[in-house]
């Protein structure tokens, strides 16, 4: 062997070691370098003293002693490395990294622009934001959401056959929201109004599957994504809202009032633009920060099914019946909803592979509660239902319970499978990824076809 | 002999800006000279020393730059600064205190022996 060859074998040693130092969150790169060079001087002195580059390296790295108690000590100084930093732009020295999120941070620029340049146009046609409610709540999302899509298909380079597919889709939503003759006070435009947004979401979520349509594990990234990305607009409103009481008070403050900014630039403005930001912000932090969905389904879990579990008990006891009336029929699709969305989320972040547990047991009873109360509740409407489908509205809330309905049932059906071990984990969550193109397609047919059947009233 | 984890890390800080006042050094060169200076019974490991620095660093004692040697590597070398200086000085008029409580206390090592035998008296 030569003497190169050692070197070159210390070299690949110590770059293997470096990778291991590395993979620490509490040691950044220059601790890693610090360290490097703490060990060749090491590695130099013992070498001088006449012991080979090999033995040399073994016996320097030992002692070192254990990288635990080494990052432990580090963590003690540099406590806030162990909190995950949003690095918005890339960690530093990752070169192809720091391109590809500014080029992110480019496009969601672009986008977020666009959308709030795109919902001030309407103005110039006399529809002021201020007072057009109706034609604004029809078409806020038509204007943010077509601009998270195409970021989204940018970012994944989906092809122009998408693109045409997408601008598709949002010109149909566009021709409901604005050629459908619906009068402000009808019982379609309320319809419309809430189906549209979720109908659009969902075309979002195909821009966000473009590169791997059928892919189950793809759509639950999307069921992930939706998630974070409803959080990350909650926050994103909290902080809009304390940023608008501030602009109030400090320019009252010198008699300056800012209402027509706030109301008619600032709100509907931020409020497209959060939602391509909000989009590029999960897109940005996947991996880097603990996803907050599924933190929220841990707790609330247990209290829901607490809650539905009280609730039979007080029906059980009083033996009163539920009222039934569009309201409670509505707040019961709701009741659904959330317990699907509890359901979803604590999938999403479940090891597919990890055994069942109570958590899963406990699932099964919230699951199970549900649809007893929703039983309870379409069982006193038996009978009238006819009398309830006669508005658009009451078609769409029933079937909205029928279309969770028979999720829900299923998933309790797998989940008990799972829990009494005879099926495993993995069809629970290609049953919710399967079942996404119904909700897509009940959705657009509320909004395409309910109104016209019902002659837009 | 071992010195007591609580007195190494009292007497840490003195010692590295001690070390610091002589001239800009590293992370190895610090620990080598440690180990010289008491004979190999301070033996610091390297996550006591560089953290260590670090905190110095972030408190305005130290200064560090980077440095080329040999070659491609690079090496962290630590400075002391002005208000390192004044630390130093500060901690050395507090050890001079103890010391000389010390001393007088201890006037000399081979008198220590204890004034009675702790077991009498107890019956």
């Amino acid at each position: 062997m030569t003497i190169t060859n050692g070197e070159d074998e210390l070299q690949d040693q110590f770059n293997q070691w470096r990778a291991y130092v590395r993979r620490r969150p509490e040691l950044v790169a220059s601790d890693a370098e610090e360290l490097e060079d703490h060990l060749r001087g090491s590695v130099d002195e013992l070498v001088a003293l006449g012991l080979n580059a090999d033995e040399a390296f073994l016996i320097a790295v030992k002692r070192m002693g254990g990288l635990d108690d080494l990052s432990r000590e580090f963590a003690r100084e540099h406590s806030e490395r162990l909190w995950k930093q949003l690095m918005l732009t890339g960690e530093p020295g990752d070169e192809a990294k720091t391109s590809r999120s500014r080029r992110d941070l480019v496009a969601m620029l672009v986008c977020a622009a666009g959308a709030a340049i795109s919902i001030k146009v309407p103005e110039l046609f006399g529809k002021r934001y201020d007072d057009s409610g109706m034609f604004y709540a029809l078409n806020m999302t038509l204007f943010a959401l077509p601009w998270l899509a195409g970021f989204l298909a940018w970012r994944r380079q989906a092809g122009p056959r998408w693109y045409g597919v997408l601008a598709a889709l949002f010109v149909v939503g566009a021709v409901v929201a604005n050629a459908y003759p619906m009068s402000e006070d009808s019982k379609s435009v309320g319809v419309v109004a809430t189906h549209l947004p979720l109908a659009l979401w969902l075309v979002v979520g195909l821009a966000y599957v473009s590169d791997d349509l059928r892919s189950s594990r793809r759509r639950m990234d999307f069921i992930r994504f939706s998630g974070e990305w409803f959080v990350y607009l909650v926050l994103i409103g909290l902080g809009g809202s304390v940023l608008i009481a501030f602009l109030y008070g400090i320019f009252n403050a010198i008699d300056v009032y800012p209402d027509e900014f706030i109301w008619n630039w600032l709100t509907p403005c931020g409020l497209v633009a959060s939602m391509v930001v909000g989009g590029w912000l999960v897109e940005a932090k996947q991996g880097v920060i603990e996803n907050i969905a599924p933190v929220l389904t841990r707790l609330f879990t247990p209290l829901f099914t607490l809650a539905l579990l009280a609730f039979l008990v007080t029906i059980g006891w009083n033996g009163s019946g539920i009222e039934v009336n569009r309201q409670t029929l509505v707040l019961f699709d709701m009741l659904l909803v959330v317990v699907l969305g509890l359901m979803l989320y604590s999938l999403s972040a479940r090891d597919p592979q990890a055994p069942r547990g109570p958590f899963d047991v406990l699932q099964l009873a919230l699951v199970v509660s549900a649809l007893v109360i929703d039983a309870l509740v379409l069982y006193t409407m038996t009978g009238r239902i006819a009398e309830y489908g006669t508005t658009p509205n009451n078609v769409a809330a029933l079937g909205e319970n029928i279309v969770l309905l028979a999720n829900l049932t299923w998933s309790a059906w797998l989940l008990l499978l799972f829990v009494r071990r005879r099926g495993g984990f993995a069809a629970i969550e290609r049953w919710q990824t399967a079942y996404l193109p119904v909700y897509a397609a009940w959705l657009w047919a509320v909004v395409l076809i309910l109104p016209p059947v019902f002659g837009y009233r | 002999m071992r010195v007591t984890k609580d007195l190494v890390a009292a007497s840490a800080t003195p010692i590295v800006l001690g070390i610091l006042a002589e001239g800009e050094s590293y992370g190895y060169a610090i620990l080598r000279r440690i180990s010289d200076l008491s004979g190999g019974e301070l033996d610091w490991t390297e996550g006591f020393l560089y953290p260590l620095l670090h905190r110095l660093e972030r408190h305005g004692h130290v200064e560090s730059s980077w440095q080329a040697v040999a070659g491609e590597r690079r090496r962290k070398y630590y400075r002391i600064t002005r208000q390192g200086l004044a630390e130093l000085a500060e901690q050395q008029r507090q050890w001079q205190t103890v010391v000389d409580a010390l001393k007088q206390v201890w006037p000399s090592i081979g008198d220590i022996r204890p004034l009675f035998n702790p077991l009498e008296g107890t019956a």
